[in-house]
């Protein structure tokens, strides 16, 4: 029984951290029918860039909820930024083109975004510092329960609420979503849909930053290349939960994540990175439009 | 007496898609307060003059004027928060947003959003059934209800032109007849319509003027009703080789 608990803590740690990147694959998605294959790469950035705020405004000297409030803003404001100068600079370009030629461009940012971070972060990783004191676990008899892994969980519901928020009870929200369902029809109405998009690539990019910080604190190892393996697999996420669906990539990151923890937990450790690719192929085979997907209607 | 100047005018304009001509040399004027209907074949490039009103397509070449103001620069969402409603073919409408929502859309572009709850009331008048359906998703609207909405969603946006893109198409007889009296009703409060169509008699019946399309070209224009009585109007509408 504690063991489960355990398991299930765990599980919903890392798939709130899969949701929070699974969200702007999905929104990309859901606006431009493009898979941005660099997503993964803004999560580490928005690693990195707490990883110096914490330096630069020595936030490891005096950890409190304020330094973790300050390293997160900071964060997110970067991967805003550089999602924001992602469109911009690449993919607004080609919003003509052939959908071939971006997804390469995305593949070709990811890898840009890769090694630009070798080059200026170094390709050993780093220490992520810690921005929170906590005084061991908290234990309730035999269940010990890593604070940090909470704090995750809550962070990310609480920016997931926000984001759902936004997007179904807001103007701005509606907008996206009209966006979403037709770009087209969504300008006719005076919808300025360049912005929206900016918009959507600012917003995931900030949840992935956000990720990427969570991540740091609890698995203090950051480098450039870390991004790589989680935005696959957040992608997998998404593709499960219906790619384009917002609530669909919340639900799909979750049940990735737990499932990949009792598989390490009970059975197979050494599978855990196979699993999401696994279930990736089942769902392209099976349900391709995935659990939340509805299957767009073609057009005469 | 100064004669009234035109609301919109489109001048000398080109569209291709690719190397594809689809208009050649198009020139077009509406007077204020019209109905305007745009005739012709299948791929004569009806739809096409509407969406290079909207600059949904770009020019090779041209201009348009709205209201005195070049508007053929700007992007299509600027020129819908002139006070150019674009209805396009299949309707437009968000499937995905309730029928309140889609409204409320139609309002983004509204250049006085005070008058948002009259203007809201107005639609409802227009069309009863709206309102029982506000809260509902648009995509369980029959499709007479969703073009309905498509013409209330425009009214939302306090327009001066209204560009009708097939509002008949794939309609019930007795919807299509209803669908032409709204028209009517929404011209009659001040809206200018430009309106294409494949049911071109029906069209010409509300219309004052019209214009008859063949191939991206501009073959005839004049007094709707004289047009209805003309035999060109049939060949044209059926294609020209058919007779």
């Amino acid at each position: 029984m504690i063991e489960l608990i355990q398991h299930l803590i765990n599980g919903f740690s890392m798939g709130s951290i899969y949701a929070l990147i699974a969200l702007g694959y999905t929104m990309v998605f859901g606006i431009l029918q493009l898979i941005n294959f660099a997503h993964g790469d803004v999560y580490m950035v928005g690693a990195f860039t707490g990883f110096y705020a914490i330096h630069f405004f020595k936030l490891a000297e005096h950890p409190s909820w304020l330094s973790l409030a300050l390293t997160l803003v900071v964060a997110m404001i970067g991967s805003g930024c550089l999602g924001w100068c992602i469109e911009r600079l690449a993919y607004r370009p080609l919003r003509k083109s052939p959908r071939i030629n971006v997804l390469i461009t995305a593949v070709g940012v990811s890898l840009f975004l890769e090694f630009a971070g070798q080059l200026f972060f170094g390709a050993d990783p780093k220490f992520f510092p810690q921005v929170l004191s906590f005084e061991g676990d908290w234990s309730f008899n035999e269940l010990k329960i890593n604070p940090l892994q909470v704090l995750i969980f809550v962070v990310s519901i609480f920016l997931m609420l926000a984001l759902d928020w936004m997007i179904y009870r807001t103007r701005l929200g509606r907008a996206m979503r009209a966006t979403s369902f037709n770009l087209e029809y969504a300008s006719l109405m005076g919808i300025p849909t360049d912005q929206v998009i900016s918009l959507t690539f600012v917003l995931g990019s900030t949840l992935a930053g956000a990720a990427g910080v969570l991540v740091g604190l609890t698995y203090p190892k950051i480098d450039p290349l870390m991004g790589v393996l989680p935005g696959l697999k957040a992608f997998v996420a998404a593709v499960l939960g219906g790619i384009g669906n917002v609530r669909g990539a919340v639900l799909g990151a979750l049940i990735l994540g737990l499932s990949e923890e009792f598989l390490v937990g009970y059975g197979a450790p050494t599978f855990r990175d196979a699993l999401a690719f696994g279930l990736l192929i089942m769902i392209l085979l099976f349900k391709p439009t995935g659990l939340l997907g509805l299957k767009r209607a073609e057009k005469v | 007496m100064s004669t009234p100047s035109p609301l919109l005018t489109v001048a000398e304009i080109r569209v291709h898609y690719g190397v594809i001509p689809a208009l050649t040399n198009v020139s077009l004027e509406i007077m204020p307060g019209q109905i305007l209907a745009l005739i012709g074949a299948n791929g004569a490039g009806k739809s096409t003059i509407l969406r290079s009103i909207s600059k949904l397509v770009p020019l090779s070449q041209g201009s348009i004027h709205f209201q005195g103001e070049l508007i053929s620069q700007l992007p299509p969402h600027q020129i819908a928060r002139k006070g150019i409603s674009h209805v396009p073919e299949g309707r437009g409408i968000f499937l995905n947003l309730t029928v309140e929502e889609n409204l409320d859309l139609g309002a983004w572009a509204a250049q006085n959003p005070k008058t948002y709850d009259d203007d809201l009331a107005t639609v409802f008048e227009l069309f009863p059934r709206l309102a029982e359906r506000r809260k509902q998703s648009a995509g369980t609207l029959s499709g007479g209800e969703q073009q309905m909405l498509a013409l209330g969603r425009a009214w939302m946006s306090q327009p001066r032109l209204l560009l009708l893109d097939e509002p008949s198409l794939g309609l019930a007889p007795q919807f299509i007849e209803r669908i032409f009296e709204l028209i009517q009703d929404i011209n009659r409060r001040g809206v200018t319509v430009l309106l294409v169509e494949q049911n071109a008699l029906q069209a010409l019946e509300i219309a004052h003027e019209a214009i008859v399309l063949e191939t991206g070209k501009v073959v005839m224009k004049g007094n709707a009703q004289d047009l209805a009585k003309s035999d060109a109007i049939r060949r044209a509408y059926l294609g020209g080789e058919y007779l």
